[in-house]
């Protein structure tokens, strides 16, 4: 039995139990190390395969010219052919969504937070709101249907694809902007209404500035769980494919997006594609994955850029 | 006139129509606490406690922990409405007006009465935002950059921070986040400066600092100053309340007074350390 000293006279440690207690260590270390690259090692395979499948096939044209039926068009040498009207469709949508969600979501998250009564509704509200963000996205996609489409009237448009997308991922954003919203140190509050500021003052020049982050945060990983949701969509009927992007022309000249037009969106095109039979398709298919993905985690690093950079001192 | 003109203005004219029909004993009284007892839910923190504070004066709050002294303090300026299931009973009086009638706006009150807290709490901003925000908030931002430097030199803080205003106030030390916030306090020029242990997280210098501020800051201003710390209480204030667990407000007198012959042997026992 290995015994280790660190004087003659005293302060033994038993090594062999000590050692024994730090083998487990390594090993619990070892499990969550797996555990970590595990998922790491299967999104790398995944976009490693798509790009691969995608190589050759993604270039410039194929990002500003509408989609074709004959797999030729797609070729290099062919008249062109790609996945514009949907990618503007996206950006559009997204866009929209943004809006929505940035207005409602945080209007709600104050009002839950800083305003609410403490009272047995709003603890009902707030579960809720939470179990809501469990619901599947074609729930969601089936409530835009009988609400904007049909009773709304909105029909297939942008604007009824927004409001679904909206109510899709309101929960999540309404929670991450609540927890961001308590977050902020009651000690800050306290000094502005210390020197007399209302409660609306409070929360603009307080609150908000030191939840931001964190609710832009919230919001924009949401966005970016939206633009690849594919049921609410089709559910509410966008086109699998469109020849134009849903933009019309505004006064003076200007270019406008048609709210209330048709439109297609990446996911659509891209389910679309993958389901034509002629050899070929799956290749484009995968170069419309890589646009979708590169718009898709690009949204990401701009939320983990703007949590490093905004990151505030407590 | 600007809004808090018309504010103060309001006050000054209850406090007129108050002051006609019951003269306050003493001139110098400026907060005056009448019965008052606060109630969290059904916990009772502090128990009718009666007291005139003195105008231009420094007034130490000393007493065990849990004994109300923060609660006393956050009554006089109306913080614990922000506490939920806080509760006030009795009256509060603000130059002779209860600040708890219905008519009297908080917010307008802690524009009369700043406040500085136990831990340093400066906004996430730069230093001279910090101490503009107050102005900003009430209107009072002509001369912006004047008020600031003037606040900033009563807070003891301006020679160290001149050439730096634009730095964060949170990567200040903490002695000088504390005199930024009591700058912050001073800036809007409040009648009385509420102080909860406002050393308390501090190092025995920046301790010293703030007391010489305090010290300074009774020329202007009447100031009421929670401290556990006797020694503090004893050097800096010119009354002592003594409150004692159960929130009674057991004596109060003048600090010299207290520290060397107090009346009550509870009083007695608690200043000599055999009991807290
Ligand atoms: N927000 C609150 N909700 C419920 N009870 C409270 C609240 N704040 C204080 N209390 C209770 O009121 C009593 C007085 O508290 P207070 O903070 O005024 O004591 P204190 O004298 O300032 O103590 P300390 O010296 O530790 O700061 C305590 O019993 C405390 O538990
Ligand atoms: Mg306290």
């Amino acid at each position: 039995m290995s015994q280790r000293y660190i004087d003659e006279e005293g302060f033994a440690i038993e090594g062999d139990n000590l050692d024994r207690k730090r083998f487990y260590g390594k090993i619990f270390v070892g499990v969550c190390f797996v555990s970590a690259i595990i998922g790491v090692i299967a999104l790398g395979l995944l976009i490693a395969d798509v790009i691969n499948e995608a190589w050759g096939w993604l270039d410039w044209t194929f990002l500003t010219y509408p989609p074709s039926q004959l797999i030729e068009n797609y070729l290099p040498d062919g008249r062109g052919a790609g996945i514009f009207p949907a990618l503007i469709g996206s950006i559009i949508l997204i866009a929209l969504t943004a809006i929505f969600t940035i207005l409602l979501g945080v209007g709600a998250a104050i009002y839950l937070e800083e305003y609410a009564p403490q009272s047995r509704l709003t603890s009902l509200i707030e579960a809720n709101i939470a179990n809501l963000a469990g619901v599947p996205s074609i729930v969601y996609g089936l409530l835009g249907l009988a609400l904007f489409v049909r009773a709304f009237q909105m029909g297939s448009s942008l604007i009824a694809g927004a409001l679904t997308l909206t109510l899709l991922i309101l929960p999540i954003v309404i929670v991450a902007s609540q927890e961001a919203i308590r977050a902020v140190p009651d000690s800050r509050r306290q000094a502005a209404f210390g020197v007399g500021a209302t409660k609306w003052e409070v929360i603009r020049d307080v609150v908000l500035p030191s939840a931001l982050p964190g609710i832009m945060t919230g919001t924009i990983l949401s966005l970016s769980r939206a633009i690849g949701e594919t049921a609410p969509i089709l559910m509410i009927g966008a086109a699998t494919t469109m020849f134009a992007p849903p933009i019309r022309d505004g006064p003076y000249g200007t270019q406008l997006p048609d709210l209330f037009g048709p439109f297609s969106a990446m996911p659509m095109q891209i389910f679309d594609w993958a389901t034509l039979p002629q050899e070929g398709f799956q290749h484009v298919a995968a170069a419309g994955i890589v646009v979708l993905l590169t718009v898709l985690l690009s949204m990401n690093a701009l939320a983990i850029y703007i949590r490093y950079r905004y990151e505030t001192k407590t | 006139m600007s809004l808090v003109d018309a504010v103060t203005d309001r006050f000054a004219t209850d406090l007129r129509a108050e002051s006609t029909r019951e003269p306050p004993a003493d001139p110098d009284t400026i907060i005056e606490a009448r019965d008052l007892s606060v109630y969290y839910g059904e916990t009772l923190a502090i128990d009718s406690v009666s007291m005139r504070i003195p105008e231009r004066q420094v007034t130490a709050i000393i007493g065990p922990s849990g004994c109300g002294k923060s609660t006393f303090l956050r009554s006089i300026n109306r913080m614990n409405d922000l506490v939920q299931g806080a509760r006030v009973e009795g009256e509060l009086h603000f130059k002779g007006k209860n600040v708890y009638d219905e008519d009297v706006d908080p917010v307008a009150l802690r524009r009369l009465i700043g406040m500085v807290f136990q831990r340093p709490n400066p906004f996430p901003k730069s230093i001279y935002d910090n101490v503009a925000y107050g102005l900003r908030i009430q209107d009072k931002d002509d001369n912006l950059d004047e008020r600031v430097e003037q606040a900033l030199r009563q807070a003891a803080l301006w020679d160290e921070v001149n050439d730096q205003l634009d730095k964060n106030g949170l990567d200040l030390s903490g002695g000088q986040q504390q005199r930024l916030c009591i700058a912050r306090a001073i800036a809007t020029d409040p009648e009385v400066i509420l102080m909860d242990e406002p050393a308390s997280a501090l190092d025995p210098v920046a301790t010293a600092q703030i007391e010489d501020l305090i010290d300074d800051l009774a020329r202007d201003y009447t100031v009421i100053i929670v401290t556990h710390n006797m020694q503090q209480a004893a050097r800096i204030s010119d009354k002592t309340a003594v409150f004692l667990t159960g929130g009674e407000l057991v004596e109060f007198g003048d600090t010299s007074q207290i520290f060397s012959d107090p009346e009550n042997e509870r009083v007695e026992a608690y200043i000599t350390g055999r009991f807290g």
